[in-house]
């Protein structure tokens, strides 16, 4: 029974995909995408992965969802020349073809893996999640320098502004119709939002949740917020703007380096104090990936091309 | 058995990604591909973390990780495309517009 409703979803998550690359269109590319990647954080969760199923919806589907749509729209609305019409092309296809069945030869020709035994070494970094334990303990190099390679990115996403643009409220404008849908949901999501994502970051200590979700979550609230005018859109100069940016990977780095001058390891948190040390460096990188996240998704600023 | 079936949608994906990105002229529908390789990718690994006898937390965290940073690169990529539609007025790399 369960192995027909996996086949049936991964039936599913081929067909959507096809539908994105082969479609015609790219509005309906990316609408297949979105879908796609809800599908996906279900097939996640088949996987018992939870913690991936969350991260993919709301990164895979939601975020990337609303990147896509808004480039699709300025795109079009920039009245663009059309892309050439393509036929199929029988290079690519006999390469992409080529890798799928290399991955499937190694699927079956590689040795199943061992996990390694964390419920031996779970307790000392005082958490109950040991994807949480392995982010922010084990792996926290990873960690630390993924959150580096996400202003790494807003920096370039920045760069691309015009001079002209340079002072300018980020992104787009928007003009939300007064008593509209966008206007009630900005209103009506952010609480709903707020709670949700916290929740998220604090349960992720022990359960399924974590900072990359929760602060997903929240990224999602300040966008709908920012769309709908009921929260103005920062400045690139502007001061707070710039300390929520860094908080993360600040507090982070400094509890890498407290360590190291306590004569411990370079990101070594002391198991006395790894819970709520943890806590402290997961609320800090929860506030920089929100706020890191929405700015990278609206863009650069960019006065001259009102949106309606 | 139902391990296999994801690896095997993941391998899928891949190479279909591979296809859109070599094969779509269109930008956006290249980050898209892209996005697929990505996740079937994951996929891949994900399924090859949970065949052991507990499922492993060290592939999810990296999954995690992996799925940040993918969207840092799209937005990036985004970017990229928007800059050069406004300046050239193309949606296709420069050197495959009309191609004859």
């Amino acid at each position: 029974m369960s192995l027909a409703l996996d086949l049936a979803l991964c039936g599913l998550i081929l067909c959507v995909a096809l539908g994105a690359v082969v479609g015609r269109g790219v509005f309906r590319s990316v609408i297949f995408f979105i879908t796609y990647g809800l599908l996906l954080a279900i097939g996640w969760a088949r996987l018992g992965a939870k913690d991936v199923a969350l991260a993919e919806a709301a990164i895979g589907a939601g975020l990337t969802g609303v990147l896509l749509l808004t480039a699709h729209g300025r795109l079009r609305r920039m009245s663009v020349e059309r892309a050439p019409r393509v036929g199929p092309n029988p290079m690519a296809a006999t390469t992409g073809i080529a890798v799928a069945l290399a991955l499937g030869w190694a699927w079956f020709a590689l040795p199943a893996p061992t996990a390694p035994d964390l419920a031996a070494a779970l307790p000392l970094t005082g958490m109950g999640n040991p994807v949480t334990g392995v982010l922010l303990h084990f792996r926290a190099w990873d960690t630390l320098l993924e959150s580096i390679v996400l202003l790494a990115a807003l920096l370039g996403v920045w760069m691309l502004a015009r001079d002209v643009d340079w002072h300018a409220p980020l992104g787009l404008r928007y003009h939300a119709r007064p008593g509209g849908v966008l206007a009630s949901f900005g209103r009506l999501l952010p609480p709903i939002g707020l709670s949700f994502g916290s929740y998220l970051v604090w349960a992720g200590a022990d359960g399924t949740g974590g900072a990359f979700q929760g602060g997903t979550v929240l990224a999602a609230v300040v966008l709908v917020a920012m769309m709908a005018g009921v929260l103005p859109p920062p400045r690139v100069a502007q001061g707070g703007l710039r300390a929520a940016l860094v908080v993360g990977p600040g507090v982070f780095l400094l509890s890498g380096l407290l360590a190291v001058a306590l004569g411990m390891g370079f990101l070594t948190l002391p198991p006395a104090v790894a819970k709520p040390a943890t806590l402290i460096i997961e609320v800090a990188l929860t506030v920089s990936i929100a706020v890191t996240l929405a700015v990278l998704v609206i863009g650069p600023p960019d006065d001259k091309e009102p949106v309606r | 058995m139902s391990l296999t079936v994801f690896a095997m949608t993941g391998a899928s994906l891949v190479g279909l990604g591979i296809y859109g990105l070599l094969a779509l002229p269109q930008l956006l529908r290249r980050i898209i591909s892209f996005n697929l390789i990505g996740s079937g990718l994951f996929l891949f690994l994900g399924a090859a973390g949970a065949r052991g006898e507990a499922v492993d937390a060290v592939p999810q965290a990296l999954i995690i990780t992996g799925i940040v940073v993918a969207l840092a690169a799209s937005a990036l990529a985004v970017g990229l495309v928007v800059a050069l539609a406004r300046r050239s007025g193309l949606v296709v790399l420069p050197d495959e517009a009309n191609p004859r």
